[in-house]
């Protein structure tokens, strides 16, 4: 198997507060990973380092054979790895076509866009319909279809999901991870974060447990789910 | 009647260059919630590069305008660069008084090297004025207006229709989520200030021709007045600095035209405290979505 990226020990502070304390794991090449734990735990604080958008104190994180720890955030996407937000983070005031045009910023082929637009609009029916929208005038669900959109047009290989069913029906969180299963089967890798450890276990290949900053427990998908711990901690019993 | 009408004209006249200047003053806000208090004076380095231009290299005005835009961009972005930018994180008081002091330096540096003297600007338009049904209207004062009127159209243009203007929108509702599809967050602000200065710029060489004098201080007043227009029509909504500045221009005017000329300058400021104290999100406020 191919590892598409490794995070290798580490280390990050916010302010004065040390949110992730030497944490380890990989990602290989067509999987599903998940990370789960409770709030606080570093989850987003790791992804967002990952993205960019955050700088490491220490450790690494080794994308395709090379070290992007202090990649600034448009450089880490113009590598391949996209991040759709905890809490959507559409753009407001921005239509749905707008927002999805911004999410291949960086693609100078017109065609090449075009063609991420058929795709995107082919997988999320619903922002074909409401494209030239306001973002903000969208469901919770929609909005979430649209930072999900807005992310694939980047036409990423690396996908980082920050609580994607956050604050949503049951109805759409069903929906939400069929699509995040569709679009794995398609070729894309998955980071995926989530409360709903339930879930993300069940379509994650792979999956590891954080706690107060480092990982407490590894295995597969199944492996996690049928673990009396993950169960009495995060399963709900 | 007829001094209704005379008085709109020379109203809109005045207002087009406080819309120039608030549509700086808002795109900043907007993208870095900043008040950029040297604003009005990178009018005036517009207005004293225009001076410089046509008396030294005999430009003609369309050179000279777009020269000054030309300037008045370089010096909004240079500017941002090494006053805001290493501020970026800091806290908001921090940046406005150093706005503040960036406009007291270059207030005080154009004196020092120029020298304080008020000049006549060169009049490289004739003066004609038209009698139109007993209103009187001059070129200068329809060249203004369709100048500033083409430019914020442009501006339109720029902010809605291209992909730098979306990135500017995109940058001011949510810098993180910008971050995270591609775009440089300080390219996208150094675009801001240029954009927002070139219209300064502009604005400078057009009020050189209006009012025939320009000095280093005279970028103080309409500065403020520009920031009043931008607080009224709404901070951080482009229509509503258009609107704001014409309708501060209209006011003044009127203020004026009855007589009460030594107070043309506390009327406008009165505005802005009603305005902070029954509307303070402006006319446009409520419009978020058209914030740049």
């Amino acid at each position: 198997m191919i590892v598409l990226l490794q995070v290798d020990n580490l280390v990050v502070n916010y302010g004065v507060i040390n949110a992730v304390k030497g944490v380890s794991f990989k990602i290989n090449q067509g999987e599903i990973v998940s990370l789960i734990g409770a709030n606080g735990a570093g989850k987003t604080t790791i992804l967002k380092t990952i993205s960019g958008l955050l700088k490491p104190q220490s450790g690494k994180i080794i994308y395709q054979n090379k070290e992007i720890q202090s990649q600034k955030a448009p450089k880490v996407v113009a590598e391949g790895i996209s991040q759709v937000p905890e809490g959507r983070h559409v753009f407001s005031g921005l239509s749905v076509m707008e927002n999805l045009q911004m999410g291949s910023f960086l693609e100078r082929d017109r065609n090449q866009i075009k063609q991420r637009f058929a795709e995107v609009f082919d997988r999320f029916p619903i922002l074909k319909q409401r494209k030239h929208q306001d973002a903000a005038t969208l469901s919770g669900g929609e909005q979430q279809m649209l930072a999900m959109g807005r992310a694939l047009m980047a036409n990423p290989k690396l996908i980082l999901l920050d609580e994607p069913s956050m604050g949503l029906a049951p109805i759409f969180i069903n929906e939400i991870f069929d699509i995040i299963k569709e679009i794995n089967q398609q070729g894309t890798t998955v980071l995926l974060i989530e409360q709903n450890a339930k879930k993300a276990l069940s379509i994650a290949d792979r999956g590891y447990v954080l706690a107060t900053g480092s990982v407490q427990m590894s295995g597969t998908g199944e492996e996690l789910l049928a673990n009396r711990e993950v169960q009495k901690a995060y399963l709900g019993g | 009647m007829d001094t209704l009408f005379q008085q709109i004209i020379n109203g809109l006249s005045l207002g087009s260059i406080y819309a120039l200047l608030a549509l700086g003053y808002t795109m900043v806000y907007g993208i870095i919630k900043l008040i950029n208090f040297a604003h009005g004076d990178i009018y005036m380095l517009g207005a004293f590069w225009g001076y410089y231009v046509i008396n030294t290299w005999h430009f003609n005005f369309i050179s000279a305008l777009l020269s000054a835009m030309v300037v008045g961009a370089a010096s909004g972005v240079i500017i941002e660069y090494f006053a805001y930018r290493p501020l970026r994180h800091s806290p908001r008081i921090t940046a406005l008084i150093t706005a503040i002091g960036v406009s007291f330096f270059l207030e005080n540096g154009m004196s020092y090297l120029f020298s304080s003297n008020t000049r006549d600007f060169p009049q490289i338009i004739k003066q004609v004025n038209y009698h139109i049904g007993g209103v009187l209207i001059s070129n200068i004062q329809v060249l203004i207006l369709v100048t500033a009127c083409a430019l914020m159209v442009l501006l339109q243009l720029i902010i809605k229709k291209t992909k730098m203007g979306r990135a500017m929108r995109a940058v001011s509702v949510d810098a993180d989520a910008a971050e995270l599809v591609g775009i440089n967050i300080n390219w996208t602000i150094s675009f801001t200030f240029a954009l927002g200065s070139a219209l300064a710029g502009a604005a400078g060489v057009l009020i050189g021709l209006y009012y025939n004098s320009i000095d280093p201080l005279m970028g103080m007043t309409p500065g403020i007045k520009a920031f009043v227009a931008a607080v009224l029509g709404g901070i951080g909504s482009v229509p509503g600095a258009s609107v704001g500045g014409f309708l501060i221009g209209i006011l003044e005017t009127f203020v004026q035209s009855i007589g009460l000329s030594a107070y043309k300058d506390a009327v406008v400021y009165f505005v802005l405290i009603v305005i902070l104290l029954i509307l303070p999100a402006g006319i446009f406020g409520k419009n978020v979505k058209e914030k740049v």
